[in-house]
């Protein structure tokens, strides 16, 4: 099954189950189902709950606050995550401070799904990865899909947290099978952490290298993982986490070597990766060799032409000639 | 598109006499001014924390309103919103209590004077950010609980904000039973409406086929009957924009009035505590020193209660 279509289906059993979800957004509505399909067949089976907007973020974030503030389980979709920010006032100001600002805990059942990144030549404004434009804000919880966690598993528990959660869609994951690796790799979950290693007992036991990336950026870690086992005899670990702001560090602690590296589709400066890196410090600094290293796409817009999109974003090779770098440092 | 503003003041007497108010009504009304005031006199001397917005010379907009509004709807109100507030609850030991931080506050001293949730009720501190939110809301009385309204206390200021237009067009646009109540006091904060405003509120409601209901009068009982047929209305999913041409007696917040005299002056002439007073003398001072009084008692037992407590991340 593709992760688009996990998606959907995980759409399908969230309306299913909850009487109270709404699912709103631009052209969500079928025949068209969205721009990327994820909402498709959706307004036919549902066509009370499933609500098409105008082009209005800012509202139809707002509207989704007043269904969440009234006991309903609301999910929004921005058509291209980039167009959040037309949507920051709701998102900062109103949803993610009404969970406290007003003295006790105001439960709000409420996703914003942000299709995210660039690899499919769609420019600068509709290719970002903005995660970090969101973090630290209490109240707001980030999550990313990833081919290794169930989509209705993901919904769940961003709406059994009570709090406004972000959900970054990776765009080029909608294509891409679910849960699929290598065979020389081995996925397993701990919790909301999906954790990969080389399938010999010996080199996952002990990685030369641990890669901490989210689920959009995962499958060019896993291609660096394959290329740096067959290449070199670098075996490396990937820790791919579903939610990642708050982070759960401690989760991701027993994973952990003295080699650690984040890679991010993000623009670089006050990254995730950073907050990453961060909170490592913080806890075991003593067992690293080095600072924990950061990968990411280069200071620059996303350029259009996929030649020079290509030099722009992360790449399966920047990340092995990363982890490269580390060991040898 | 044109306006005729019926004038405030009257050529023969030199302004239109106010109607006698039912005993409920006018306390409330005194119940709000004592209030306000009594937040700017304990500004003044230095016991509360950061800034307010008193909505002197307002008064009467959410008293009028109050009994067109059941428990049923939801009302989200806004950065000058004790009226607002005092008019859903009566509460102003609960109020006063939020705003000084102390002991019994709404929202335990963690909103404060613009922020805070109690029941159906919500104020929030940024312009036009609740207007979406309401849309939501009433979208959910629409379809459970059919009949109730979303009510948002809007300023002339607030529709230079994107986001009033995205909610109305969604209002028209899926029937909601949204309530606009606009007070349109002439001045945001410090900039004349007339240079931050093309147009009109009129001609604006009109651009999305929403109904708008001007008032100009103060009196309670003349704008009330006006307004339930309407509101009314509001509940059959026929959103409206009531705007209230009104004055700010008081400054901004506090201390931050750049207004002319000659403009404050106005407020003074209109403003209906001074009016009433001298229409009906009798009614007036038989309940004014009394709520002044109960204003003063609220504030001593209040001031003197233990600090709020509040834990950053429960």
């Amino acid at each position: 099954m593709r992760v688009a279509e996990n998606l959907n289906a995980a759409l399908h059993g969230l309306l299913d189950d909850d009487p109270t979800a709404y699912v709103l957004g631009e052209d969500v509505l079928d025949p068209y189902g969205g721009a990327f399909k994820i909402t498709k067949g959706l307004s036919t089976r549902f066509p009370d709950r499933v609500i098409t907007t105008p082009i209005s973020e800012g509202a139809l974030t707002g509207v989704a606050a007043g269904l969440a503030l009234t006991g309903n389980t609301a999910v929004a979709e921005i058509m291209f995550g980039d167009f959040a920010t037309l949507a920051f006032d709701q998102l900062c100001n109103f949803a993610a401070k009404s969970v406290s600002m007003y003295g006790s805990r105001l439960p709000l059942r409420m996703i914003v799904r942000c299709p995210t990144g660039g690899g499919r030549g769609y420019g600068p404004t509709h290719s970002q990865s903005l995660q970090k434009h969101f973090m630290g804000m209490p109240g707001l919880a980030l999550y990313e899909m990833s081919p290794f966690h169930d989509n209705r598993e993901v919904l769940a528990a961003m709406a059994d947290r009570g709090e406004p959660c972000l959900f970054f869609e990776d765009k080029v994951l909608y294509t891409r099978p679910m849960g699929q690796t290598d065979p020389l790799l081995r996925v397993r979950r701990d919790g909301g952490l999906a954790v990969v290693d080389p399938v010999v007992p010996e080199l996952a036991a002990r990685p030369d290298c641990v890669i901490v990336a989210p689920g959009g950026t995962a499958h060019r870690a896993l291609g660096a993982m394959r290329s740096l086992l067959l290449e070199e005899e670098v075996s490396c670990r990937l820790l791919v986490p579903s939610r990642l702001y708050p982070l759960d560090v401690e989760a991701l602690l027993p994973y952990l070597g003295q080699v650690v590296l984040v890679a991010e589709e993000s623009t670089p400066g006050g990254t995730w990766g950073a907050e990453v890196a961060h909170l490592v410090h913080q806890r075991i600094w003593d067992r690293l060799r080095g600072p924990v290293r950061l990968v990411c796409s280069r200071a620059s817009v996303i350029p259009t032409a996929a030649h020079l999109e290509r030099e722009v974003l992360v790449t399966e090779s920047a990340i092995q000639h990363a982890v490269r770098e580390a060991l040898r440092g | 598109m044109t306006e005729t503003l019926v004038p405030a003041l009257g050529p023969a007497t030199g302004r239109p006499g106010l109607s006698r108010l039912a005993d409920d009504d006018l306390e409330l009304l005194l119940l709000i001014r004592h209030f306000e005031l009594k937040l700017l006199q304990l500004y003044g001397r230095g016991e509360l924390n950061g800034t307010t917005h008193t909505c002197l010379g307002q008064e009467y907009v959410p008293v009028a309103l109050r009994p067109l509004l059941g428990p049923g709807d939801f009302v989200f109100s806004n950065h000058r919103g004790h009226g607002h507030y005092l008019a859903r609850f009566g509460d102003a030991h609960g109020l006063l209590a939020e705003i000084m931080g102390r002991e019994g506050a709404v929202c335990g001293g963690v909103g404060g004077s613009q922020h805070i949730h109690r029941d159906r009720y919500l104020s929030t501190g940024v312009q036009g950010e609740s207007l979406p939110v309401a849309a939501g809301v009433a979208l959910h009385l629409l379809r459970t609980e059919p009949g109730a309204l979303a009510c948002v206390y809007i300023g002339d200021g607030t529709w230079g904000e994107g986001a009033v237009y995205e909610a109305l067009n969604l209002a028209a646009l899926w029937r909601l039973p949204l309530l606009v109540v606009v007070e349109n006091n002439g001045i945001a904060q410090s900039t004349p409406t007339g240079a931050q405003l093309a147009g009109t509120i009129a001609g604006r409601a009109a651009a999305f086929g929403i109904a708008h209901h001007l008032v100009v009068s103060t009196d309670v009982n003349e704008i009330r009957p006006a307004l339930e047929p309407l509101v009314a209305q509001v509940r059959r999913g026929r959103p409206l924009v009531a705007e209230f041409r009104t004055h700010r007696l008081g400054p901004h917040s506090k201390g931050d009035d750049t207004r002319p005299p000659e403009a404050v002056g106005t407020a003074r002439r209109n403003d209906w505590y001074e009016r009433y007073a001298h229409d009906h003398p009798e009614h007036f001072h038989r309940l004014d020193g009394r709520v002044r009084a109960l204003v003063e008692g609220v504030a001593d037992e209040v001031a003197a209660r233990p600090p709020s407590r509040w834990s950053p991340c429960a």
